[in-house]
């Protein structure tokens, strides 16, 4: 393992431009996806409509597509902002769709004599949402949501090979192509930095799990 | 739309269908204004014109027959091995969940280990440390039918999505009644006969729609390899593509375009087999729902 | 080293071979088939003996890039690497048909060269002490040189100087590349480097203005000046010298030695495989076959 300790700094620097990009896109993408599966649910046939066509687009097209559409095509429309700025865009985009799902299907668990229930004491959309099936959909969604969130830690591996650089993949591309280091120990350096975010990640989502588990 | 998501609100009202309408209206004309933004930008870019989208979509054009060759040798690659691995995947999986279902509470120790470090992996790291690392630890996969990176890209891709499915594997089971075991095991079946006769075939049964879904998972996933080595699969097909004709946003829009049309038609195969499920049983066969659409790799 | 051949043999295949040649191309100038050696003879035991033997030839080349080895839509290869080893092959009585093409990226170069997967690699490969402790280089047969690409308006970039003074410039290179290590020591930060897994992709973003250079070996990017109808150009002089070789089995200096040989004897070849390759790009210079290096 000497490779990864000579090159410690890098990997360090690599780490902590991983986690940014990680930080930012959760926030992003729990944003948008809650506002998409908020539109899938809604009264209203076309905003239900948008989000079916953006939950299809996003789920069933490769990131790797996306960010290349991120970061060669907006400049194409005059949008001039960093590869940072776009890698993580890709990626907000990308999760928002499994992020609404996620929360769909958990709304989706609540039984429906609930909704019904809330309905029948004159509660309206919004209110038998909030007060109702979200407080309880919430329980249900935090696994697949997490799982859904720690898939995207480790999808922002991708978003290093879009110009982004100084992330722990772009780091173990130049240790291994351009300084020659064995690929063996300096992915394995790689994947210890990921393992570093994702395990404590899903310790952590295990926690919440138990702490909102319902028996059902 | 599910029952659950209709009783949410009631059939809208004359007021409410007018507000909708109105909505609509200036939702359709935002929607419309940025297409033509878009649209009149790209054209400024000449992004449009017929020498970049022609050897694409004009069945004319001398290089059409070329360009849809290599596209159509992408797509059976990609799907190859989207196959391969999906099959390897189940079939470890499967004997990792077993493995993890029938060992003591102690010994199941460094398995759950072994799953939870390759659950926290990145794919593509997988991908390339199969491709790149397994010649220098003495692992040759050359001669291999397909080559040394169709058998590098299939073992990352297997060795990320296993233990995904030894969970789902893992959760079909567990989900099953507790009478089904007991059951057979008072029939006089042994442990490892209750699993392979009784337990499993139900709890694949659940899972089959959960394994359609991570198949598009998979699919997507062999486009990482392009960052990797070079396979030809579709994206690295359009890659390829771009190289000789210089037009990547048109490849690329007609590359997402058939990623979305394959993976759309595999989910809704999903949907599918899902509700026939959910209509063949009983109550129990709708445990498979949490299974299904949110599992993900990248 | 010796070898003998049926000229008169040689001759008239190779006049059937270019027939065959101009009868599919079209606007496109093909590269002139060499002349095969028939049935040349080398001393037993030699890698020459071998493969002449075996009478197929498996070559490693880059499938990607333009002007030197890049796989077009019809699968063939296209590029003055991929006819000067066709040059070699013939010399060993291999006709361009018999020869194996094996994708060699420069991440894979060393490895494929010391597990014996291939018998020689022409690959842009840039001849460096590093890479000579791993395998031995024939050659070198082209003097490439570091340079950098800036849009046609811009006049603030002169040089790889220009990013240590601003360090607001942003430069773009591939992945892992040695160019964009060798630009590392003119930047003031790091985050001037912006990497990409293809030297079109930072053409690309060039293209849209996403960077504001792109940098590495002058007549790659000379393939996109050309192509980009005077959108791009090339500024400062060459700041490093990339002298292509071809790597083949370390401590082999008998192939070594007969690769050099080859070249040197056929310069009219080596001549025309360039100008119906990477010859075709504007503003390149149809280059003298370099003073062969010693072989070790």
């Amino acid at each position: 393992m000497s490779p990864v300790i000579e090159n410690l700094d890098l990997y360090v620097d690599g780490f902590l431009t991983s986690l940014s990009i990680i930080v930012v896109a959760m926030i992003g993408s729990l944003l948008l996806g809650t506002l998409i599966a908020a539109f899938r649910v809604s009264p209203v046939p076309p905003l239900r409509a948008f989000g079916t066509f953006w939950v299809s687009t996003f789920r069933n097209t490769p990131l790797s597509v996306v960010l290349f559409f991120c970061a060669f095509g907006l400049p194409e429309l005059g949008i001039n902002r960093t590869f940072y700025f776009f890698g993580v865009l890709g990626l907000i985009l990308y999760t928002s769709a499994f992020v609404c799902e996620a929360i769909r299907s958990g709304i989706n668990s609540v039984s429906a004599g609930q909704a019904e229930a809330a309905r029948s004491i004159g509660l309206n959309f919004s209110q038998s949402l909030r007060f109702v099936v979200l407080p309880q959909a919430l329980r249900t969604v935090v696994p697949p949501l997490g799982s859904v969130i720690i898939a995207m830690f480790k999808n922002s591996a991708v978003v290093g090979a879009f110009g982004v650089g100084g992330d722990l993949w772009s780091t173990g591309q130049t240790l291994t192509s351009a300084r020659g280091y064995e690929t063996l120990p300096i992915f394995i350096g790689v994947a210890i930095g990921f393992l570093l975010i994702t395990l404590p990640a899903g310790a952590v989502l295990q926690v919440i799990e138990r702490k909102v588990a319902i028996a059902r | 739309m599910s029952q659950q998501e209709t009783v949410l609100f009631d059939a809208q009202g004359p007021k409410a269908r007018r507000r909708t309408m109105i909505g609509t209206v200036i939702g359709a004309l935002f929607l419309l204004a940025l297409a033509v933004v878009v649209v009149l930008r790209l054209a400024g870019q000449n992004q449009f014109s017929m020498e970049l989208w022609g050897p694409l979509l004009n069945p004319g054009n001398e290089n059409f027959e070329l360009v849809w060759g290599v596209i159509g040798e992408g797509i059976v690659n990609t799907i190859k091995a989207a196959l391969v691995a999906m099959t390897l995947s189940v079939v470890i999986g499967t004997l990792i969940a077993v493995a993890r279902l029938s060992l003591g509470r102690y010994a199941r120790i460094p398995l759950i280990g072994f799953v939870e470090v390759f659950r926290g992996l990145p794919v593509v790291v997988l991908v390339y440390l199969s491709v790149r690392a397994l010649p220098d630890v003495g692992i040759d996969l050359r001669g291999w039918p397909g080559g040394q990176v169709f058998w590098g890209l299939i073992i990352g891709l297997t060795a990320y999505n296993m233990v995904i499915f030894a969970e789902v594997v893992r959760a079909g089971v567990a989900s099953l009644p507790r009478g089904q075991r007991e059951a057979a095991l008072a029939t006089g079946l042994t442990n490892g006969q209750a699993m392979r006769l009784i337990l499993l075939p139900q709890a694949f049964r659940v899972m089959l729609p959960a394994i359609i879904s991570q198949l598009v998972v998979v699919l997507k996933d062999t486009s990482l390899v392009v960052f990797v080595a070079n396979f030809d699969e579709l994206l690295s097909q359009g890659e390829s593509i771009i190289r000789n004709l210089g037009n990547p946003i048109q490849t690329f829009t007609v590359i997402a375009l058939l990623y979305i049309a394959i993976n759309y038609t595999l989910g809704r195969l999903a949907q599918w087999v899902q509700a026939r499920q959910a209509r063949g049983s009983t109550a129990k066969a709708t445990g498979g729902d949490d299974l299904v659409p949110v599992r993900d790799g990248a | 080293m010796s070898f003998r051949r049926s000229a008169l043999v040689a001759t008239l295949s190779a006049v059937v071979l270019t027939a065959a040649a101009c009868g599919g191309g079209e606007d496109e100038a093909a590269a002139p088939e060499p002349e095969v050696a028939e049935a040349p003879e080398f001393e037993a035991g030699t890698t020459m003996a071998e493969i002449a033997e075996s009478g197929s030839i498996t070559i490693g080349t880059k499938f990607d890039q333009p002007g030197f080895g890049l796989e077009t839509l019809d699968g063939e290869l296209e590029g003055f690497d991929v006819e000067v080893a066709k040059i070699i092959a013939a010399e060993l009585g291999i006709a361009p048909e018999d020869i194996q093409w094996e994708q060699t990226p420069s991440a894979v170069r060393e490895e494929v060269i010391e597990g014996g997967e291939v018998d020689m690699v022409v690959a842009t490969y840039t001849i460096n002490d590093e890479r000579a402790e791993r395998i031995t280089f024939a050659g070198p047969y082209y003097e490439a040189g570091q340079q950098i690409m800036v849009a046609a308006d811009d006049d603030t970039i002169t040089g790889p100087e220009s990013f240590t003074e601003n360090p607001d410039l942003t430069v773009c290179s591939v992945t892992g590349s040695t160019p964009s290590e060798q630009i590392r020591e003119y930047l003031a930060s790091d985050s001037q480097l912006v990497l990409f897994d293809e030297y079109s992709q930072c053409a690309d973003a060039l293209g849209n203005g996403q960077v504001d250079a792109v940098t590495t070996d002058n007549v790659i990017l000379l393939g996109f000046v050309s192509e980009s109808d005077g959108e791009f150009k090339l500024v400062g002089e060459q700041f490093t010298e990339e002298p292509y070789g071809i790597g083949i089995e370390k401590g082999d200096v008998a192939f070594c030695e007969f690769i050099n040989e080859t070249l040197a004897a056929n310069e009219e070849a080596y001549v025309a495989a360039w100008e119906a390759t990477a010859g075709q790009i504007e503003g390149t210079q149809t280059p003298e076959l370099p003073e062969p290096a010693e072989c070790v």
